[in-house]
């Protein structure tokens, strides 16, 4: 069977998957298997999130620049897709009537989705090009920067509602969400496995070995930055038209650090960590408010209340006792069974080793242990 | 020429405060190369530290300068020993791990801090109560001075001095000084760089306290969030004056305090309205990073290759 037949059918099964939770989700219900909105509400969520981690790992986790401004580029696709939507969107259906009403509605979702990653992208391009010449913490901290202008730029238009915020139509589903979030995977995925990909994680390695060995790092920490900037816009626009209302609260610099977490819980430079971490950062607050309460005396004692209390400490200890996240770089997959079991313990030190001589492994060996000391 | 005066009277009385918090920043970044997101919030913890101990001590009632002073030292040391507990228990564990782990469990720290006052002292603000009487001195024209504001100039003034002393005058701030310069050396001259450290978190803390304490003497509203954008605006302070660099904390407090109120006041004849307020600082801050990476009075390391 050819790859690409293989690829289709994959491709099909996963809409259609998608389509049945879709359908699940709905109040009727799928054959009376229905879920509740506020369920289907999270999944919703957790869909996004996942372009957003998976997005910010190709920044962040594979070219290794520190970006702390993800909500930002977010908040461009949403606002600038909002504003299409509300203002051209009715236009849009009706001259695409003869496509039915849903279809009428996707073709001006994807066009919002088009017109998301668009101004994103450019967003990205202005901010990047400036910013990527700096480093480490000093891009974090232009990044963080970055992300709160946009934020209070947008507080001051008042086209898109201002402070008070923007009512947008609901054209996003789960369904849509749930496709881009497969696209968002799929694309980055290729990316990393890429040439590019590989340039990336050799600028994260060491940026300078990179460039002395042609890697272009301007071009290729740009470009990385421009696309995972894209996806963000993405991200920004299904929520927007899936939350039907938007305020710059969203898009405060919490929500930023919130992405970050995604990546770092689930493991920096994994794509599967980065879906795990989306996953977990969005139940833990939900599953921690459904706490019981705790009989004292007469009174009781609401744990619910310290979720967020609960949620600050898990973070701080999963730092303290797994700091590489919970895949580190590894990714969660089914080769596992397919491998012997002995391969699978000294995969690491295989990896590194790998063209050094025999007799300067254990040398080299030490001065990695020393840098890590530092 | 009066409102410009006034402006510039406002804007130093905030950029005081930036400066006493961006001390903490840069202090921890200059030893630790750590982001410390927790600082802010330690702002806000000597706010309410001050709080209860003025409420409970009935110095709130009985308002006295001496009711100050003890109020302001309690919630020094309070936020210093709060400060050295982090250090010991959230930041020393993950010292040696990436910097995306250390910045991940400061900002988890942050949270943590945060959300334990809401809980415990509800998210409504409180009323600080006034310790000392305050009243508008005018200087000249329309132009006037609150006491408050003459005390924070001074009582920020004396803590910065106080602060240049410890640095440079005593035995330990000349071991900060090593252990900034170069840890690993530092610990093989015999220096207790763990003990270094956690002084150094509690000096920051305590300043942190202070500017607490101050701003609700000028402002009276407290609240367990008041800490997330005030510290920000400390933190983007620090870098514009360059990070690690103690007289640029300061110079960049003062630098972000002033530009904040100025555009306030006078940014709507230039086409800036008021409610960038906010967006000021970052603006600076992208400028001067991008024409001097190192920021204003930083100096720029050669990376070794």
């Amino acid at each position: 069977m050819s790859s690409w037949v293989k690829n289709l059918i994959v491709g099909i099964v996963i809409v259609a998957v998608l389509y049945v939770v879709n359908a699940m989700l709905s109040s009727s219900g799928f054959f009376g298997l229905g879920v509740d909105d506020y369920q289907g509400r999270l999944l919703a969520f957790i869909a996004i999130n996942i372009i957003l981690a998976t997005s910010l790992n190709l920044i962040n986790g594979f070219t290794g620049q520190f970006s702390i401004g993800h909500a930002g580029f977010m908040a461009v696709g949403a606002y600038s897709s909002a504003y299409f939507t509300v203002n051209y969107g009715k236009a849009l259906e009706s001259s695409f009537a003869f496509m039915g009403e849903i279809g009428a509605a996707s073709v001006v979702l994807l066009i919002a989705i088009v017109i998301g990653a668009l101004v994103a992208a450019l967003a990205g391009l202005i901010v990047g090009i400036p910013s990527l010449r700096l480093k480490g913490d000093y891009l974090a901290i232009v990044t963080l920067g970055f992300a709160e202008i946009i934020r209070i730029v947008i507080l001051n238009i008042d086209a898109v509602g201002g402070a008070t915020g923007y009512q947008v139509p609901g054209y996003a589903n789960f369904l849509w969400i749930g496709i881009f979030a497969v696209i968002t995977v799929v694309v980055i995925h290729n990316i990393v496995k890429s040439d590019t990909g590989r340039a990336l994680i050799s600028i994260r390695e060491d940026e300078l070995a990179a460039e002395a060995m042609g890697v272009n790092t301007t071009r290729y920490k740009v470009t990385s930055f421009v696309i995972g900037s894209a996806f963000a816009g993405i991200a920004g626009v299904l929520f927007a038209h899936y939350n039907k209302f938007l305020s710059t609260n969203d898009f405060q610099f919490i929500r930023s650090f919130e992405i970050i977490i995604m990546i770092v819980i689930g493991g920096m430079g994994s794509m599967t960590g980065a879906i795990l971490g989306a996953i977990v950062v969005t139940l833990l607050p939900e599953i921690l408010r459904q706490l019981p309460g705790i009989q004292i005396g007469d009174s009781v004692f609401q744990v619910a209340d310290l979720r967020l209390v609960i949620f600050a400490l898990i973070l701080i200890l999963t730092m303290i006792l797994r700091p590489q996240g919970i895949l580190g770089t590894r990714e969660f997959g089914l080769s596992w069974l397919k491998r012997p079991r002995k391969d699978s313990e000294g995969d690491e030190g295989d990896a590194t080793d790998k063209g050094v001589p025999i007799a300067q492994q254990s040398e080299a060996k030490k001065m990695q242990s020393e840098e890590d000391k530092k | 020429m009066d409102t410009f005066v006034q402006q510039l009277i406002n804007g130093l009385t905030i950029g005081s405060i930036y400066a006493l918090i961006a001390l903490g920043y840069t202090m921890v970044y200059g030893i630790l190369r750590l982001i410390n997101f927790a600082h802010g919030d330690i702002y806000m913890v000597g706010a309410y530290a001050g709080f209860i101990l003025a409420t409970s001590l009935g110095f709130a009632s009985d308002p006295s300068a001496f009711g100050f002073v003890v109020t302001l030292v309690g919630a020094m040391a309070i936020a210093a020993a709060i400060g050295m507990a982090i250090e010991r228990f959230a930041y020393r564990p993950v010292r040696k791990f990436s910097k995306m782990t250390t910045l991940i469990t400061a900002i988890g720290m942050s949270l943590l801090i945060e959300y334990l006052f809401v809980f415990f002292f509800s998210g409504t603000p409180r009323s600080f109560p006034q310790l000392l009487p305050n009243d508008n001195i005018t200087l000249f024209g329309n132009a006037t001075i609150s006491t408050s504001q003459i005390l924070i100039f001074v009582v920020s003034i004396l803590l910065m001095v106080l602060l240049q002393y410890i640095i440079y005058k005593t035995k330990i701030g000349k071991a900060m000084r090593a252990v900034s310069f170069n840890i690993n050396s530092a610990k093989l001259m015999g220096i207790n760089t763990d003990f270094v450290i956690a002084f150094t978190f509690a000096l920051g803390s305590a300043l942190a306290a202070a500017g607490g304490v101050l701003t609700a003497q000028y402002n009276p509203k407290i609240e367990p969030l008041m800490g997330i954008i005030t510290g920000l605006k400390a933190f983007v302070a620090a870098v514009l004056g360059g990070i690690g660099n103690i007289p640029g904390a300061v110079l960049g407090g003062l630098l972000i305090g002033a530009a904040e109120t100025l555009v306030v006041g006078y940014g709507s004849y230039i086409g800036i309205p008021s409610t960038y307020r906010d967006a000021v600082a970052f603006a600076i801050l992208i400028l001067v990073l991008l024409l001097r990476p190192a920021g204003l009075l930083g100096s720029n390391v050669q990376e070794k290759v």
